[in-house]
């Protein structure tokens, strides 16, 4: 009996994708928003997004976090526009962050991570997340990810 | 304002960036190759994006018109 071994080369080996990393810091809705937007972009240009979700960030995305308007803050630096901001997003503008993250992995290779290490210090499990968030990583796993990124963001 | 036979039309004026792209890119997704798909958008942002994903996508950038204060977009899809 002769055994065959297959090597399967897949497109993503040949030619792999550019990759976009978002370290994703900040937990106030205008930064979540550019976000959401920014791996849209990418998303929609077939790259490979990979978000690490961090303090912040990582609170916002707590289950239903994004929709308790106790926790629907603006930075702080740009308070007086938060009211227009929100209006946007009352009449359909602007989506709400998590939704713009959501249809970012609809259309394209969106990933996003929690930090392993913001888990522990909050006390937090997967479990308590937004379903977007795919899983959690440590800082050098993520760093890992991100090295031969063409685009590297933190917001 | 050229005419063609479009198969879906849709009215994304008033939605920002990304809205309507992710418009034009959920219609096509559930057209037919060789169907035509027209998006009106007043986001200034879609007069570069739009024609710059449907190259990438490798669609058809069939017209790109000013139409009262918007911009309509007309693509057919190719693959």
């Amino acid at each position: 009996m002769t055994e065959t071994t297959t090597t399967t080369i897949t497109e993503q080996e040949l030619c792999p994708k550019p990759k976009m990393s978002i370290i994703l810091y900040s937990g106030t809705v205008d930064k979540l928003t550019a976000a959401g937007v920014l791996a849209t972009g990418g998303a929609a240009m077939d790259m490979e997004v990979n978000i690490f979700l961090t303090f912040w960030a990582l609170l916002a995305m707590k289950k239903g976090a994004w929709q308790d308007p106790a926790q629907q803050k603006i930075s702080a630096e740009f308070a007086e526009y938060a009211p227009m901001m929100m209006e946007a997003v009352r009449q359909n503008k602007v989506k709400p962050w998590l939704q713009l993250l959501r249809e970012a992995k609809e259309i394209g290779d969106v990933n996003i991570y929690a930090c392993g290490m913001t888990m522990d210090l909050f006390g937090l499990r997967l479990e308590d997340l937004e379903d977007v968030v795919t899983g959690i990583q440590g800082v050098t796993g993520f760093v890992a990810k991100a090295k031969d990124s063409a685009v590297t963001l933190f917001i | 304002m050229t005419e063609f036979a479009i198969d879906r039309q849709i009215d994304a004026r008033g939605s920002a960036c990304p809205g309507p792209l992710m418009e034009l890119i959920r219609a096509l997704k559930a057209s037919e190759v060789g169907q035509v798909v027209a998006v009106l958008s007043s986001d200034q942002g879609s007069k570069v994006d739009i024609p710059e994903w449907v190259a990438k996508a490798g669609h058809k950038l069939l017209a790109v018109e000013e139409d009262g204060g918007a911009t309509r977009f007309v693509v057919q899809k190719a693959r």
